[in-house]
């Protein structure tokens, strides 16, 4: 489904270039739990936001469900995240003082849907992102950790995305909740969802079938998990 | 493309508004004292304008006055305009008889004089006149009768009594008919007492005497000359014509070849109206300006809390573009919270600002009219503010890379 060829990034600053993508190569297929590993400045941020549509290569490739989206301006890949794409942020990034079930309602606000529909949505996606139905109308920041890293589970599910990015999912979160949530992601892997999970975390990566590890801005190991 | 539903923009804009009343209410503040005082200020220039209006329109209508111009002399010195005693009794009866259109002619010729009645006296303006003068300046009898032509031709020694010197000599209500009064040392009946027409800027038309103006030129200034004629024209559309037709008349009568060289001039009410219309436009307009410059600063007002609010909330716009927002999303998002808070300012000093100018009618009597206008005027200029004031944060907004918008702490 999303498959990129030889893609580089390159940062200049003033006179410095920085190159930290350096002609990378893989791809993913429908249904996939895959971690991208490796240790903060190797790049893999980088790529997670190529790959999430957030940002673009500056040579090289991406063709995301066979549609090249290497060179779309920002209102198209917009477009795309809009409807194809969920993130899962380390610092969770919710909406502060303003309730759980809008939290995760707000990406259907820019999607034309009736507000009826979008609640039914987002209370279907709360509890398969597992939230207790009587947290639906709590303040997020009256929230736990883990329940808030859960609500923007939901969030990510509630346009029904081909893919979901986690970036650090469980940095912020103590080692017992961190387990519940990539928990969560198993599931949501099983149920069909494509999942790609960034960290620098061994034990988590440990969670996902295939493992692409990546030093200096190249690709060193590229397996599948047993 | 698709964007946000409107009811959505509602939605979102109340939330972060209300999220910080003390600020949404300190920011909004600015603009309610900025539009309050702007619709105060035109207030009083257009009440002004307005009691101006209805004074002079209470001089007469359709009322064309005619003045005598400088004395003429060998020397070239020149005295004030008016002083001359250019005008006659022989040419307020040439205007009556030769103009087209004219519905009453008043020559007038008036002097003060000390005037006297059972012991108590008084210094006022005495008017000699014809039977013509209340229908041309709008004048009506509360007692007795005015000057009759009979009055003027018989050179009958009567007098009229403003209501004002009328309370000055008898007393307050007292019916003075029938008295006797000395002016100038010579016994005049009083045969009526006109009505109040209340103190205009030009003077007030209670505070005066009127006597027969032959009477007048006979005993009292000795020479056969009037100080103004008023002319009152038929209707409103013929002033032009008629105001030609006196002055080319006069020209004539006078011997005046240059119609820049004449001794009098004929001005009508809308010359003397246009005057003092464009005095206080010029009034207003400064008013306004005045208060305009406290608008300005509840503008800068805005855009100083817009920019704290994008600032503060970078992480947001950062999650909102990372989930799929457009940059005219957060464009419209920010621009409506911007928009929002002038326009409640709006609202607030429209109400704030019809009040004050209540209260200063009430307190100081003076005249201020709230117009459609200035409302219209005012919820324009404040959508105006929020958009003008809230153009730079939005687009900063707008453009944030999302990104870095997330990393942001």
């Amino acid at each position: 489904m999303l498959e990129v060829k030889n893609i580089t990034k390159v940062y200049k600053s003033g006179d410095i270039e920085t190159k930290v993508l350096k002609g990378i190569s893989f791809s993913i297929s429908d249904g996939e739990f895959v971690a991208i590993i490796g240790p903060s400045g190797s790049g893999k941020s980088t790529l997670m936001h190529i790959l999430g549509c957030l940002d673009v290569p500056t040579s090289g490739q991406y063709f995301f469900e066979g549609k090249d989206v290497s060179q779309l301006s920002d209102d198209e890949l917009a477009e795309i995240r809009k409807k194809k794409i969920g993130f899962v942020f380390q610092s969770f990034n919710l909406l502060p003082r303003a309730t759980v079930l809008r939290n995760a309602v707000l990406p259907l606000t820019y999607a034309n849907i009736s507000k009826g529909e979008r609640e039914k949505i987002a209370k279907k996606s709360l509890i398969s992102a597992g939230l207790d139905e009587n947290r639906f109308h709590h303040l997020s920041n009256q929230l736990s950790g883990g329940e808030m890293q859960r609500v923007a589970i939901a969030r990510a599910l509630v346009n029904d995305p081909a893919i979901i990015f986690a970036d650090e999912p469980t940095g912020n979160l103590d080692s017992k909740t961190g387990e519940l949530v990539m928990e969560t992601f198993r599931k949501l892997n099983e149920q069909g969802k494509t999942i790609i999970l960034i960290t620098h975390e061994k034990y988590i990566a440990d969670n996902a079938k295939r493992k692409i590890s990546i030093k200096d801005g190249e690709i060193i190991e590229d397996y599948v998990n047993n | 493309m698709k964007i946000m539903l409107i009811t959505d923009l509602f939605e979102e804009t109340y939330f972060a508004i209300s999220a910080n009343k003390t600020r949404s209410g300190l920011t909004i503040l600015g603009i309610v004292i900025g539009i309050g005082s702007v619709i105060a200020m035109i207030s009083i220039g257009q009440g002004a304008a307005g009691s101006i209006e209805s004074n002079i329109q209470a001089m007469g209508s359709n009322l064309i006055t005619v003045s005598p111009g400088f004395q003429r002399t060998v020397s070239q010195v020149q005295a004030g305009r008016g002083t001359a005693q250019t005008l006659t009794m022989e040419d307020a009866k040439a205007i009556a008889e030769e103009v087209l259109f004219i519905q009453a002619v008043a020559p007038e010729l008036s002097r003060r004089y000390q005037i006297v009645a059972k012991g108590k006296n008084t210094n006022t303006s005495v008017v000699g006149t014809n039977a013509s003068y209340p229908s041309v300046k709008n004048i009506e009898i509360e007692q007795g009768s005015f000057i009759s032509d009979q009055n003027v031709n018989s050179l009958s020694k009567v007098a009229v009594l403003g209501p004002t010197t009328r309370d000055d000599l008898f007393g307050e209500g007292l019916n003075p008919v029938g008295q006797a009064i000395r002016i100038n040392g010579i016994n005049f009946k009083v045969i009526g007492v006109t009505q109040s027409k209340g103190g205009t800027a030009f003077g007030s038309q209670d505070d005066m005497i009127f006597i027969p103006i032959t009477t007048a030129q006979r005993f009292l200034a000795g020479s056969d000359y009037v100080s103004t004629i008023s002319v009152q024209a038929e209707s409103p559309q013929v002033m032009a014509q008629v105001q030609l037709a006196i002055t080319s008349l006069l020209l004539q009568r006078h011997n005046v070849a240059d119609p820049l060289l004449a001794d009098f001039s004929v001005l009508s009410q809308q010359d003397i109206l246009g005057a003092a219309t464009s005095m206080t436009d010029t009034m207003t307009i400064l008013l306004a300006a005045i208060a305009g410059i406290s608008l300005i600063v509840g503008g800068i007002g805005i855009m100083n809390m817009m920019m704290t609010t994008v600032t503060e909330r970078t992480r947001e716009i950062g999650l909102r573009k990372a989930i799929g927002a457009k940059r005219l999303d957060i464009s419209l998002q920010f621009l409506a919270e911007a928009v929002t808070l002038t326009f409640l300012g709006g609202i607030v000093g429209i109400i704030l600002g019809s009040g004050l100018a209540y209260g200063i009618t009430f307190f100081t009597d003076m005249a201020t009219k709230i117009s459609l206008f200035s409302i219209i005027l005012a919820f324009s200029v404040s959508a105006g503010i929020g958009i003008g004031f809230g153009y730079w944060p939005v687009q900063k907004a707008a453009k944030l890379n999302p990104i870095e918008a997330l990393r942001y702490e």
